[in-house]
C-alpha cells in the first residue's frame, strides 16, 4: 500500500515535469508525426521515374515501339536523346541519369536473329536498388510484330500476398511504429534517471524511504501511457495519409506494443543508471537505435544479412517487434503464432529491468 | 554507548578512502538528542562526506557509526524514515512548484488525507511561504529556497536532522531566522547536525568538531574549544597594521597573525610568559606605533590555532 503510494508519487511528479517540459513534450507528438511523413513519402524501394538518357542509333520502327514500350512502364523518364554509347557514359559518369539505353545500328536484325540481345541498358549499379529497377526492365513483354514467336514462356509467376500494388509504405509504417519507439521511449527513459543525478534530485531521493524498485516502475509508467499514444498517432496517420490496412486485431497491436515499450523502458533506464551524464545517456541511447534500424529487419530483410548480424539483430527489442507489429498488422497474424517473439521480448525486458533495478543502489558510492 | 538513550548519533573510527584520498580520516562521535552539533571546517575538509556516511550515503571503509541505534551499514532502509536531510545543493524540483514539492515529499513519506494537507499549511506558514505556494521552485529567492528545502527536510518530523552547509546561499537575516528555526526544533527534541564553514554560525551550536584534512583536531562548546587552546591572544590596533605583521612576523614567539581591517589578533603560545611585553618591544623597536590588548581566544583563533598545529604535526611527521 505505502509501495503504491510511493510509485504514484513518483508518477504524478513525472506527470508534471513533462506537462512542463515543452521540448519533450513537443518530441513525443512531433517525432513521429515527421519521421512518419519523411520514412511514409521518401523511402520507396519501389522505384519510378528514373531519369534516363537513349542512345538509338537505328532509328527504326521497332526500336521506337522499344522506347515507347519502356516508356510506358513509367520506370524510367527518358530526358536525353544522343547519339554514342561514349556520351551515355559520360552522362552516367556525371550523375546525369540512372540508366542509359543504347540501341545498336542493326537493332532489328538482332531482334529477329535472336541470338544476341538485341539493345543494351547501361545502369549505375552503385544503387543496387537502381541495378534491380534494370533487370525488371529485360523482363518487360515486347510486343514486337515479329513472325518468330516466343520460345518458352516464364517458368515462374508472382502472387503479391498482402502488398498486392507493391507500396513500400504498407511496409514502412508498421516497422515505423517499431523505431520511433525505440528512439523516443530508450531515449526519455535513459535520461530521466541521469538528469535526476545531475539536477541533484537523486541526492534527496535517496536519502527517503522510496526504495529502487519503486522508483523505476513509477518512472516507466508514465511513459508506458505516452508509448501508446505514439502508437495511436502512428497507426492512424499511416491509415490515413498511406492507406495502411490493420488486418489483425487492434487488441493484439495494443498487447504487442505494450510489450515492447515495457522492453525499450527498461532498456532506457538500464542506460540511465550507468551514464553518468545526460550526454553519455544520448550516446548509449543511438549506439542501440542505429543497429536497431539497420538490422532489425526495418530496412533490410532479415534473412539476406549475414549469421554474425543476425544474431546481434535476436537480442535487439526491435527485431522481434518488427516481426510481430507486421505480422499482426499487415498479415492479421494472431500473437500465438509468433509466441517465441513475444518471450524473446519478455526476456530482454526481464533481464534489463533486474540490471537495471540492481545497478541503481541507493548509495552514493 | 548504543545502549544509552541520551545518545543520538555515535561513531567510532569512520574512516572513507576514494581511491588514493582520503576524505575522512578516522572520526569519532558521540552527539546529544536534541543538540545541535556543528562540523566546522573548509571546503574538502571531510564534512560532507561524514555526513553522508551517517546518513547511510556512503559506506564507511572502516569504522561504525549508529543513528538511533541502526548501523549505518546495514540499517540504512530503515534510518530513511528517521531523519531528514537538506542537501548542499538545492535539491527539490525546480520545475514543480513550492506546493507540488512538498505533496510529493509528502507522498513519499505516505503522509495522506487530512494530515498531510494540515501538515503543508503548517509548514507554509511557519517558513513564511505561503504566498509562494504557486511560485516554480527554481525562480524562488535563495533563502526562500533555503527555507523550502528546510520545510521538505522536516515534513515527516524526523527525531534527526542533517544539514549539509544550509546557509551558503543565504543572506544574514535569513540565515539569523534559519537559526531560529533550528534552535526551535533541537527545543522539540530534535538532534540536528549541521556543517558550516561560517564562524558566526558554528559559535552558535552546542558542540562543535572541527575537521581539517579530513580528521578531526578539535571538540567541544564553542567556549570550551577557546578555553582549551594552548593559545593566548593579544589584540593589536595600529593605524599601519602592515608594519605591525611585517614587524611581528618574524618573531619566533608569534605562532600566528590574522588581520581585521586596522586591527590585528596575535596567537602565542601559552607556555610563553607576558607575551605582551615581548610584543610591545619589538614593535617598539621596529618603529611602529600600536595599542596591545590581552583579550579572550574566539573560535576564528581557535580554528587558526588548531589547523596550524595539525599542519606542523604532519609536516613534522
Amino acid at each position: 500500500m505505502k509501495s503504491w503510494r510511493r510509485i504514484m508519487a513518483i508518477v504524478r511528479k513525472e506527470l508534471l515535469q513533462l506537462s512542463r517540459d515543452r521540448l519533450t513534450f513537443g518530441m513525443i507528438v512531433g517525432i513521429p508525426l515527421i519521421q512518419l511523413v519523411l520514412f511514409g513519402y521518401a523511402i520507396n524501394t519501389d522505384v519510378r521515374h528514373l531519369t534516363a538518357a537513349v542512345a538509338d542509333q537505328s532509328g527504326t520502327s521497332l526500336s521506337r515501339q522499344l522506347l515507347a514500350d519502356l516508356s510506358a512502364s513509367q520506370v524510367i523518364d527518358f530526358k536525353w536523346q544522343v547519339n554514342s554509347a561514349v556520351e551515355l557514359e559520360n552522362l552516367l559518369d556525371a550523375g546525369e541519369i540512372s540508366i542509359g539505353l543504347y540501341i545498336p545500328v542493326d537493332f532489328d536484325r538482332r531482334v529477329i536473329e535472336r541470338e544476341r540481345h538485341a539493345a543494351q541498358l547501361l545502369v549505375d549499379g552503385t544503387d543496387p536498388i537502381i541495378l534491380g529497377v534494370g533487370r525488371q526492365l529485360t523482363a518487360i513483354p515486347q510486343s514486337f510484330d515479329t513472325t518468330v514467336l516466343p520460345e518458352r514462356q516464364d517458368l515462374l509467376e508472382v502472387r503479391n500476398y498482402y502488398n498486392p500494388e507493391r507500396r513500400s509504405a504498407v511496409n514502412i509504417v508498421p516497422g515505423l511504429v517499431g523505431v520511433i519507439l525505440t528512439m523516443t521511449m530508450v531515449l526519455f527513459t535513459a535520461v530521466a534517471i541521469v538528469r535526476e543525478r545531475e539536477r541533484g534530485n537523486l541526492e534527496l531521493l535517496i536519502n527517503t524511504p522510496v526504495k529502487s524498485s519503486e522508483l523505476m516502475i513509477g518512472k516507466i509508467i508514465p511513459y508506458v501511457a505516452i508509448g501508446l499514444l505514439q502508437v495511436l498517432i502512428i497507426l492512424s496517420l499511416g491509415r490515413i495519409f498511406f492507406m495502411v490496412p490493420l488486418r489483425g486485431s487492434a487488441w493484439d497491436v495494443l498487447l504487442v506494443s505494450l510489450l515492447f515499450i515495457a522492453t525499450n523502458l527498461s532498456l532506457g533506464l538500464f542506460i540511465s543508471t550507468s551514464a553518468r551524464t545526460q550526454f553519455q545517456a544520448m550516446q548509449m541511447t543511438f549506439f542501440i537505435f542505429l543497429p536497431s534500424i539497420l538490422l532489425s529487419g526495418f530496412m533490410f530483410p532479415f534473412d539476406g544479412m549475414p549469421p554474425v548480424a543476425q544474431a546481434i539483430a535476436e537480442v535487439l527489442p526491435l527485431t522481434h517487434f518488427n516481426r510481430l507489429i507486421r505480422g499482426v498488422v499487415l498479415r492479421g497474424s494472431q500473437i500465438g503464432t509468433m509466441i517465441n517473439e513475444v518471450l524473446a521480448l519478455i526476456a530482454i525486458m526481464v533481464v534489463m529491468l533486474s540490471l537495471a533495478i540492481r545497478r541503481f543502489t541507493k548509495r552514493l558510492d | 554507548m548504543m545502549n544509552d538513550s541520551r545518545v543520538a548519533i555515535s561513531a567510532t573510527g569512520l574512516s572513507k578512502h576514494f581511491g588514493q584520498l582520503v576524505a575522512v580520516n578516522n572520526v569519532s562521535l558521540s552527539i546529544e538528542r536534541g543538540s545541535i552539533y556543528g562540523f566546522l571546517g573548509p571546503n574538502g575538509s571531510g564534512k560532507s562526506t561524514t555526513i553522508r556516511m551517517l546518513c547511510g550515503l556512503l559506506t564507511p571503509t572502516a569504522g561504525e557509526a549508529r543513528v538511533l541505534g541502526l548501523n549505518v551499514r546495514h540499517d540504512a532502509e530503515q534510518l530513511k524514515q528517521q531523519i531528514g536531510y537538506m542537501t548542499q545543493k538545492f535539491s527539490l524540483y525546480e520545475d514543480l512548484t513550492v506546493v507540488e514539492n512538498l505533496r510529493f515529499i509528502s507522498d513519499v513519506y505516505a503522509l495522506t488525507g487530512k494530515k498531510r494537507k494540515q501538515r503543508i499549511e503548517e509548514l507554509l506558514d511557519q517558513f513564511d511561504l505561503q504566498p509562494r505556494r504557486k511560485q516554480r521552485a527554481g525562480t524562488l529567492s535563495g533563502g526562500q529556497k533555503q527555507r523550502l528545502a528546510l520545510a521538505a527536510a522536516i515534513l515527516h518530523q524526523p527525531p534527526i536532522l542533517f544539514l549539509d552547509e544550509p546557509t551558503s546561499a543565504v543572506d544574514p537575516q535569513n540565515r539569523r531566522d534559519f537559526w531560529e528555526t533550528l534552535f526551535e526544533l533541537a527545543e522539540a527534541g530534535t538532534t540536528i547536525m549541521v556543517s558550516t564553514h561560517y564562524m558566526d554560525e558554528a559559535e552558535r551550536c552546542h558542540q562543535l568538531a572541527i575537521l581539517h584534512h579530513g580528521s578531526k583536531v578539535a571538540e567541544g562548546s564553542p567556549r570550551q574549544l577557546g578555553l582549551d587552546i594552548d593559545m593566548q591572544v593579544t589584540e593589536v590596533i595600529a593605524e599601519q597594521p602592515n608594519q605591525v605583521r611585517l614587524a611581528l612576523n618574524d618573531l619566533p614567539i608569534v605562532a600566528s597573525v590574522t588581520q581585521l581591517g586596522t586591527r590585528l589578533r596575535i596567537l602565542v603560545s601559552k607556555a610563553v610568559p607576558d607575551p605582551e611585553q615581548q610584543l610591545r618591544k619589538c614593535l617598539t623597536d621596529a618603529g611602529v606605533n600600536a595599542e596591545l590588548e590581552q583579550v579572550t581566544p574566539n573560535l576564528e583563533d581557535v580554528f587558526v590555532a588548531v589547523t596550524e598545529l595539525a599542519d606542523a604535526r604532519a609536516l613534522a611527521a
